[in-house]
């Protein structure tokens, strides 16, 4: 993390987006919510760190993480065409994406002899439907 | 007793076990389950990433979906998807803005009668732990399991257990007959999905709880979620490699221990199915046989 999450925070009360937006500390930030759990002000640094992620997209900056940018979108590229995630395909393209395609190949014969990989993958029957929810999903909710 | 079941996408393929062995056990205390017809992925932590409405909209299908097929009830047991339902949920019956959005999106109103449920959950409000253990026929006695609940306790929307010393699993493994141990790492992140993009900080994380596990002369750890399994299961041979530690812990899904318990078969329990194999263990204490 270039920043710590009380920098984040003090950044934001004094007005810096521009520092802010462009840290990688929310693409690292996990989301275990331990933070929001015991902060003694009560603040939920974890939905800060989630609402940062898409104020940063929003706001077109150079994202503080790629990797973990690039894993998100092929994910949800997974979802949109299957409706469900492919692990196997995931992976995959994620490692290609970064052009270290080798990156985990080990884990791929013990993974595929224990049959934790399905090789297919599943689609649902609606997934159009899926289709349409992201066409219509709009990345801020403005009530 | 039909209970709508809500899978997801790991226990279609990298936690197959956890999805076999919870039907398993649930079979043996004549409870069915029935799908929530054509589910789809709840988004997981991408789509809260990157969406917001996405976020919200893909686990509101999930609950039309169930609602229309009649269910009232739905076990989830991957704690990422129990917890984006059950958040959902809560937010639309609070904020009738949002369940308008979603509703418009989604192009179906969902009426607000589901109850989501983890398996913890589940197995102490919906079954009892006395209805557990009265399908015990090979307590496990002498195994010394410790549990890690990872950041299950901490989801939004998630309120089963304490937030800070979970104790609910530790209680199932003390009603099927093992020795629930005390240890420092019960909550402590495994780096979920960082494994795949950022796997040096998942590697460290993972190496201190097996480490604290080590410790603890633990015989296994069990665990509730896909995500805490992959990483503490597979990563053992990358953490052996990085920093000389080789542990060979094997990691177990609490259904998987109530299986054993409950003397159902190893391969129904998809126990071959761990990278870490715990045969000889269990072999070694009494609990299956050569």
């Amino acid at each position: 993390m270039d920043l710590q999450p009380n920098q984040v925070l003090r950044l934001i009360q004094i007005n810096e987006p521009n520092t802010v937006l462009k840290c990688s500390t929310m693409w690292l930030c996990a989301s275990c919510q331990t933070c929001s759990v015991r902060c003694p002000e009560e603040i939920d640094i974890a939905k800060i760190m989630d609402s940062l992620r898409k104020l940063a997209l929003e706001a077109k900056v150079p994202v503080g993480d790629e990797k973990v940018v690039k894993f998100d979108e092929i994910f949800l590229d997974s979802i949109r065409k299957r409706g469900r995630v492919h692990e196997l395909e995931l992976v995959m393209k994620y490692n290609l994406a970064l052009l270290q395609p080798f990156k985990d190949a080990h884990l791929g014969p013990v993974m595929l002899a224990r049959r934790k990989l399905g090789i297919l993958g599943h689609k649902i029957k609606e997934v159009g439907k899926v289709k349409e929810i992201f066409q219509n999903s709009k990345r801020l909710f403005k009530p | 007793m039909q209970i709508g079941y809500y899978p997801g996408c790991s226990l279609e393929s990298s936690a197959k076990e956890f999805d076999l062995s919870i039907r398993a056990i649930l079979h043996e205390m004549e409870i069915s389950l029935k799908d929530i017809p054509d589910w789809n992925c709840c988004g997981a932590s991408p789509a809260h990433y990157l969406n917001e409405e996405l976020a919200k909209a893909l686990p509101y299908r999930n609950l039309v979906k169930a609602e229309e097929a009649g269910l009232d009830r739905v076990v989830s047991p991957c704690p990422a998807c129990y917890s984006h339902l059950k958040h959902v949920h809560e937010e639309v019956l609070k904020d009738s803005h949002l369940a308008d959005r979603l509703g418009a999106i989604v192009g179906k109103k969902y009426g607000g009668d589901i109850a989501s449920k983890h398996l913890l959950d589940f197995l102490k409000e919906d079954i009892g732990f006395d209805r557990l253990k009265s399908t015990v026929k090979t307590p496990l006695r002498q195994l010394k399991v410790v549990s890690y609940y990872g950041c299950l306790t901490r989801l939004p929307g998630v309120h089963i257990d304490d937030m800070e010393n979970p104790n609910l699993v530790d209680e199932v493994v003390t009603s099927i007959g093992g020795e629930a141990l005390e240890w420092s790492h019960k909550t402590e992140c495994c780096g979920a999905s960082l494994s795949v993009s950022r796997t040096e900080i998942a590697l460290r994380l993972v190496n201190s709880i097996l480490e604290a596990a080590k410790e603890r002369s633990a015989d296994c750890i069990a665990v509730v979620c896909p995500l805490c399994q992959s990483n503490l299961d597979t990563r053992q041979g990358d953490i052996h490699k990085k920093y000389g530690r080789n542990y060979g812990i094997p990691i177990l899904y609490l259904s998987q221990l109530i299986g054993l318990a409950q003397k159902l078969d190893y391969s129904q329990l998809g126990l071959d199915r761990l990278v870490i194999t715990p045969k000889n263990l269990l072999i070694e204490k009494g609990i299956v046989e050569k």
